[in-house]
């Protein structure tokens, strides 16, 4: 095993080298050339960011949430800009299933792009549906249930909120699925105990988990002294949340190291990634960084690659859940556990690119 | 009319080339290479505050106010704003070769008449920033071009001398008669239709501005093309928060977006008075209640 060397200068996304590295990865049978996606609802159903960088090079997008019918999403004001964060009261603006699979996911199937279709509902019922549409649908890399949008009709029943809910949405959407494609569910950090809610939904089927979905949060504003959102309440995303996030992928993989989880919650840079990897991310997906960076996936995509070697990754799979190993037993297939030391010192040298190590 | 295609907006690294005031406004100049080649009046870009390592994630959006696609610096655009947030004070203290993420151009950019016809242009506050280039364009068309400015105060007014410049005739108002009619744009409006057989309006400004306008626009059987200025988190169309109820084509209204679907609508499709809400009958929209 070679230990790369950690070199100083330009940060990762200066540099015009991607190291060669195994970025590809497997989610529950699914194989992708790399781990970085989109977060739901922050990239639209892909066609806007093909401006900005090549929308099939990336793991795969995973669409705004789809509900059956169109759907006029809530009144505006429906965002609000918090520190190092933002609220949404989207609520789930589509323009239902037909015309998605019809329009959209065709538009992403003739470009070539890899599609994580996002479902949402209001009921069992209406999962059951949209699932048994889509099951037929050629070219779905795999399904992502959102149980955990907040910002739905009665805030009190967000099904990723109590493990059976969770577990009957989750049972209804795999049993009505194409057996062959993985079903994904996207959980709330909103709970007292996550490792609980993903067991439960493991058991009702899932075959991986999305973490984390926003946060419910609220702002005041101190000018009209009334809430900012028409929606009143939204959901907080943004690096603010990303420390809340590695801690729920971190609990889970340790409870269940074999699901694959799919990390995202507040992921700017290729060094945030890793942290998710490490945690025990097989995939990770970047949200609302991409308002702030349109391109910010494929360059997440470079940094991630650029961070692995420097820790002396050969392949992405090695890193994940990293961070779980006992540090003083030497790991095979991956850098030797001292290394972590030097890891802290290039975060270091980040903040301080001039100083010689 | 014809609507220029859209075209792809690109993202690049900008560079400040000065920062002015003009007024209580700055106005600020920025190398855009790629992106001032590609305007269209009307056109907007959305730029990155605070550096790299910003706690403001939200992109700014600011219509633009003059590009220059040749010239010693390659292209350059300029932006008109004020302070009014911890992004745009940012902006403020911007230096010289100080550099920016820029994303643009975006949106749909102004329809332009076929014919040489009658055109009044109106304007509140900064939202007259936009309206120099397209009289340029409409000129170059033909078209006569009459300009109703208006603000609050005189020194909240933008672009007096540029109008001078550019328009037959322009008409000032103020809130508070500082300079000028004292009363609102849409006060004078009408008579300025009138005087001058006015075919087309093209309007930027603050939302209830726009509402008036076109309602005035379609009293007098003129079309009229509305800039909205709608609060946006990304401007290139993923986010959804700048939506508002626009009457389609086949008579169903539908949320749009500000920053793809606009941000210029036909006046007469805008729900104005509705703007803010989901309005019954809306595509999605929930059968009672919210969603």
């Amino acid at each position: 095993m070679t230990r790369a060397v950690i070199t100083h200068g330009p940060r990762p996304d200066e540099r015009d080298i991607v190291p060669d590295i195994d970025m590809s990865t497997w989610l529950a049978g699914l194989e992708l050339p790399s781990p970085v996606m989109t977060a739901s609802g922050c990239a639209g159903y892909g066609r806007e960011l093909d401006q900005f960088f090549d929308i099939a090079s990336i793991g795969a997008v995973v669409t705004k949430s789809i509900m059956l019918n169109p759907r006029s999403g809530r009144p505006t004001p429906r965002m609000a800009e918090t520190p190092s964060g933002m609220l949404n009261s989207i609520g789930l603006q589509g323009p239902g299933v037909d015309t998605f699979v019809e329009r959209d996911l065709e538009w992403l199937r003739q470009r070539g792009a890899r599609a994580v279709v996002s479902i949402a509902g209001g009921s069992v019922d209406e999962y059951t549906r949209i699932a048994s549409k889509l099951r037929h649908v050629s070219d779905i890399a795999a399904i992502e249930v959102n149980i955990s949008c907040p910002n739905v009709e009665n805030r009190g029943l967000v099904f990723a909120c109590d493990a059976g809910a969770a577990a009957d949405v989750v049972h209804a959407v795999r049993r009505n699925t194409n057996p062959g494609i993985p079903v994904l569910a996207k959980l709330s950090p909103d709970v007292t105990d996550i490792v609980t809610i993903a067991k439960s939904v493991v058991d009702a089927g899932a075959d991986g988990l999305s973490m984390i979905n926003t946060l419910l949060g609220m702002v005041i504003d101190p000018d009209t002294m009334r809430p900012s959102l028409a929606g009143v309440t939204g959901g907080l995303s943004g690096p603010a949340i990303r420390p809340v996030a590695v801690r729920c992928v971190y609990q889970v993989h340790a409870a269940m190291p074999d699901v694959p989880i799919v990390g995202m919650g507040g992921i700017r840079t290729g060094i945030d990634a890793l942290e998710f990897v490490l945690a025990g991310a097989s995939a990770v997906s970047v949200g609302t960084v991409i308002f702030n960076d349109p391109g910010a996936p494929a360059r997440i995509t470079r940094e991630l690659a650029v961070a692995l070697a420097e820790r002396g990754f050969d392949s992405f799979t090695d890193a994940v859940g990293f961070a779980h190993r006992d540090p003083s037993v030497p790991a095979s297939g991956g850098p030797v556990a001292t290394h972590a030391g030097d890891a802290v010192a290039d975060r270091d040298d980040e903040l301080d690119a001039g100083v010689e190590g | 009319m014809t609507v220029q295609g859209k075209s792809g907006a690109i993202q690049v690294t900008g560079e400040v080339l000065g920062l002015r005031r003009a007024g209580e406004y700055h106005v600020l100049t920025l190398t855009a290479p790629g992106i001032a080649e590609l305007t269209r009046p009307g056109h907007f870009v959305a730029l990155a505050v605070g550096g790299p390592e910003s706690s403001m994630l939200l992109r700014r959006a600011f219509s633009i106010y003059s590009v220059q696609s040749r010239g010693v610096y390659g292209g350059t655009l300029e932006i008109v704003f004020a302070t009014h947030g911890k992004g745009t004070e940012f902006l403020s203290r911007l230096h010289r070769h100080d550099t920016i993420d820029i994303v643009g151009p975006l949106g749909r950019p102004f329809a332009l008449p076929k014919e040489p016809v009658s055109c009044v242009l109106v304007a509140g506050g900064y939202g007259s920033a936009p309206m120099f280039s397209l009289a340029d364009a409409l000129r170059a068309r033909g078209c006569r071009v009459d300009v109703v400015l208006g603000a609050s105060t005189e020194s909240k007014l933008f672009g007096v001398l540029d109008a001078k410049r550019i328009a037959a005739s322009l008409t000032i108002t103020t809130d508070d008669g500082t300079i000028g009619e004292k009363g609102r744009v849409t006060d004078v409006l009408p008579a300025v239709m009138d005087r001058v057989e006015a075919e087309v309006i093209y309007a930027c400004g603050p939302m209830p501005m726009l509402r008036n306008v076109a309602k005035i626009a379609v009293e007098r059987g003129a079309y009229s093309q509305c800039a909205v200025e709608e609060a946006m988190a990304c401007g290139i169309g993923v986010c959804m928060s700048c939506v508002l109820p626009v009457i389609g084509d086949d008579g169903v209204t539908r949320m749009l977006r500000s920053c793809v679907d606009g941000p210029v609508f036909r006046g007469d499709r805008v729900r104005w008075d509705d703007v803010g809400t989901i309005p019954e009958g809306t595509l999605g929209a929930p059968v009672s209640g919210g969603h």
